[in-house]
């Protein structure tokens, strides 16, 4: 049977096929759908979310000591939070099988960086296999699954935003049972004493070498012979690109990108007269293909920045000189930019709108409030990666002498992620800034998954929901408070207390996403506001609360002025509008109403 | 077989991601190879929002190199001529005549938002199909089906059978919604033939 399966739903498929027992991941954008894909069709799985990477690699690395199928899935940056448990269970291994889904976003479509995990794989001494389609998707993750038992390594499978996102057609096949093996004991491999892991660091070692073997008679990878002028080796999406653009090149297609079929290579250089080098990101294979001898063309042609499409892997072949430039693609026109915005009736716009006013210096964090930055809000002067916001604030407070005025802004879901550490060394250090976690209950801006606070599994059941109130309690915080984010004055007053005092002040915004569950919207809805024509004097201080129901409406002022108008259909009547307007002007109440 | 390349595109919200994979089920239940691209995440956030639809005997790249689409939908006219450098200069326009301003426009800081963006769009394009197709939902019952409307309009530039799209439908629309989208393909369909712009 054939169908359409996005790059993250084929994994799911393959996880089913492939037999898996036990499937853990921390949200990210663009791995998300993979557990998604397997709680809701896969039932036989046990898939659950944990609080971070970390964990959900250290659940999956457990279940695979015990014999069991394992996978964890994550997004390229979430493999640095998981990164010590990654490096580590090299030297241990995985006798039950383990995949490591990699979820790499070249682009940055959503996320502050784009690195090449595949660096990660030879760092680790890891297989590495590049899907190139949701075919190969579902069929690599049973193949990792194979390598991983047969030569008891753990297997990263590499994808990419394009591939994760992708739809195409894939046949199906059925599920294939194996039973969970149970935990052998065997101390000198799962317990990591230096005496212990010195003597698994040759076995390792060793183990690479095996695969480096594999991998030259490995079918994954394969060459399609073609024009003998030009050869190219390419892997993961790049290879539909190569085939797209130059359909009569030879290629060198590899799905195993790590260790590389180097002796093959050497082959296929030496039958072809130029030898491309097409893929995304660093020059992970090139590099290597140049360091076994093989001359080869790569970066010189193709850029070490940004995602790849036909055009730019086109681009380079033409400036190569083996391809003839085709016409001109017609010029993009200039048409404003419609950036992501917070949602109408968002809890973090009335915190934001209140904290403007203070000025304070603003550690933010990962997730939709991260939004805050942009225009006109423009609050957020710091970002870098999970959890930070905390210990940032901390570390600007020490330089500072003080931390008065400075304020880490964190959500409920990157809190209980990697927050909480940054919060117990804050207390124990006793600085004096302002932590706010907006507490909004559910994994936003990932597309609402549930996590500890919830009180919800990924699977829809029931959990004991962890309050954060009373986790800061614990860690120590003398000063808790929990605001309305729709209610500006009190949030105001709140906020100056704690960005007066010298003391640690946590803050706790106690509304919920508007989006997240679907289920919210019949609870969080209250009647919309309009804008009273007779009072409105066309200030448009109201778009200063960046909410896609206010806009411009074609009345104008008694001076010319255009009057605001709000879409009653994306209004859900939160209220922090009519707060800010400065002459009442923005009644509850759908428009053509009143008066 | 005539492959086809139809890039869709609108505003986060709009229903975008729903007409692409109604197109892609049709095409794949029309016998075709398919793939379809789009990226998730930030763009969701009222966003601009674009899906690569590619239907041939074989697809290689999900993605649509610029100026090779055969057709270009559009949920709104700003993003169609935002878009419009990948439409061939023989390709087909299906226009929305929604309006949707972005907040930034408001600030006037960068380019505003176009005058008549429909008529840009015209000038680059080998044939453009505008349709109100809110007001053709409404009529229908349910504002919702728009994008089933446009679908209808597009389907005038596919080799796919009608047979096909009505299976997709069924297969991917909310049950109990089954008879207005099937009822709101036919009469996009029939703005499409009945004249350029209905």
């Amino acid at each position: 049977m054939k169908v359409l399966l996005s790059g993250n739903e084929a994994v799911a498929r393959g996880c089913h096929e492939s037999g898996l027992h036990v499937a853990t991941a921390y949200p990210g954008t663009p791995s998300t759908e993979i557990l998604e894909a397997i709680a809701s069709r896969y039932t036989e799985i046990d898939s659950e979310w944990c609080p971070n990477e970390k964990v959900a690699f250290e659940v999956a690395m457990g279940a695979s000591f015990a014999g069991a199928r394992a996978l964890t899935a994550m997004k390229h940056v979430g493999l640095n939070v998981a990164a010590d448990p990654f490096m580590s269970v090299s030297l241990v291994g995985a006798p039950g099988g383990l995949v490591v889904v990699s979820a790499d976003d070249p682009g940055m479509h959503s996320s502050q960086n784009e690195q090449d995990n595949r660096l990660y794989a030879r760092f680790a001494g890891y297989p590495c296999l590049e899907p190139s389609d949701s075919q190969e998707s579902k069929d690599f993750v049973g193949h990792g699954l194979d390598i991983s038992v047969s030569f008891d390594v753990p297997v990263m499978l590499r994808m990419t935003t394009r591939v994760c996102h992708a739809q195409g057609v894939v046949r199906l096949g059925e599920r294939r049972e194996y039973p969970v093996k149970g935990f052998q004991p065997d101390p000198r491999k799962f317990v990591v004493l230096p005496n212990h892991a010195r003597v698994q660091h040759v076995w390792a070692a060793e183990r690479l070498e095996r695969l480096a073997a594999f991998s030259e008679s490995s079918p994954l990878n394969r060459e399609e012979p073609g024009r003998r002028d030009v050869g190219v080796v390419t892997a993961g999406i790049s290879y539909q690109y190569v085939r797209e653009t130059l359909p009569e090149a030879s290629v060198f297609k590899l799905g195993l990108s790590y260790p590389l079929p180097i002796e093959r290579i050497r082959r296929f250089a030496a039958s072809v007269g130029r030898l491309f080098v097409v893929e995304e990101l660093e020059p992970f294979i090139e590099e290597q293909i140049l360091a076994a001898g093989i001359p080869c063309e790569g970066r010189k042609w193709w850029p070490r920045l940004g995602e790849f499409s036909p055009d730019v892997v086109a681009e380079g072949f033409v400036r190569a000189g083996v391809l003839e430039r085709g016409p001109e693609p017609p010029a993009p026109v200039a048409v404003p930019p419609r950036p992501p915005v917070f949602c109408p009736g968002c809890p973090h716009r009335g915190l934001f709108v209140a904290l403007k006013k203070f000025k304070a210096l603003v550690a933010t964090d990962i997730g939709c409030y991260t939004l805050s930055v942009y225009p006109p809000i423009a609050v957020g002067d710091i970002c870098v990666e999970m959890g930070a916001s905390i210990g940032a604030a901390v570390g600007v407070a020490k330089a500072r002498g003080s931390g008065k005025g400075i304020v880490a802004t964190i959500g409920d879901s990157t809190f209980l992620h990697s927050g909480m550490t940054g919060l117990l060394n804050a207390v124990h250090d006793g600085a004096g800034i302002t932590v706010i976690i907006l507490d909004n209950s559910i994994t936003a801006m990932t597309g609402g998954q549930h996590q500890p606070g919830t009180g919800k599994t990924l699977s829809g059941a029931a959990a004991k929901p962890v309050k954060l109130a009373k986790i800061c309690e614990a860690l120590g915080v003398q000063r808790i408070r929990v605001i309305d984010p729709y209610d500006l004055n009190q949030t105001g007053k709140v906020l100056g207390e704690a960005l007066d005092s010298s003391e640690l002040s946590v803050l706790i915004t106690n509304r919920p996403c508007t989006l997240y569950p679907p289920e919210i919207r019949k609870t969080i809805l209250r009647p919309p506001f309009r804008v009273d024509p007779d009072a409105c004097i066309g200030c448009h201080t109201c778009f200063k609360v960046a909410c896609p129901a206010i806009g411009e409406s074609e009345r104008r002022t008694d001076k010319g002025l255009s009057q605001s108008r709000i879409d009653p259909i994306l209004c859900t009547g939160c209220s922090v509008c009519s707060q800010v307007c400065p002459v009442q002007a923005i009644v509850r109440g759908p428009e053509g109403s009143g008066k | 077989m005539k492959s086809m390349n139809v890039l869709i595109v609108g505003v986060g919200g709009q229903g975008v991601l729903l007409a692409s994979e109604l197109l892609s089920d049709a095409a794949l239940r029309a016998g075709f190879d398919v793939k379809k691209s789009e990226v998730h995440g930030m763009a969701q956030r009222g966003g601009s929002v674009s899906s690569h639809v590619r239907i041939a005997g074989q697809v290689r790249s999900p993605l649509i190199p610029a100026g090779q689409a055969e057709a270009l939908m559009a949920f709104e006219q700003a993003e169609a001529l935002r878009w419009v450098h990948f439409l061939r200069a023989d390709g087909t326009a299906v226009v929305n005549r929604k309006r949707l301003v972005p907040p930034v426009a408001l600030f006037r800081t960068g380019p505003g938002y176009p005058d008549d963006p429909l008529s840009s769009v015209r000038a680059r394009s080998g044939r453009v199909v505008s349709i109100d197709a809110e007001a053709a939902a409404r009529r229908l019952g349910n504002p919702r089906v728009e994008n089933t409307v446009l679908l209808g309009a597009l389907s005038g530039c596919l080799e796919i059978p009608e047979t096909a799209w009505m299976q997709a439908i069924e297969a991917r629309v909310p049950a109990g919604t089954i008879d207005i989208n099937r009822e709101a393909f036919r009469a996009g369909a029939g703005t499409a033939v009945n004249g350029e712009d209905a």
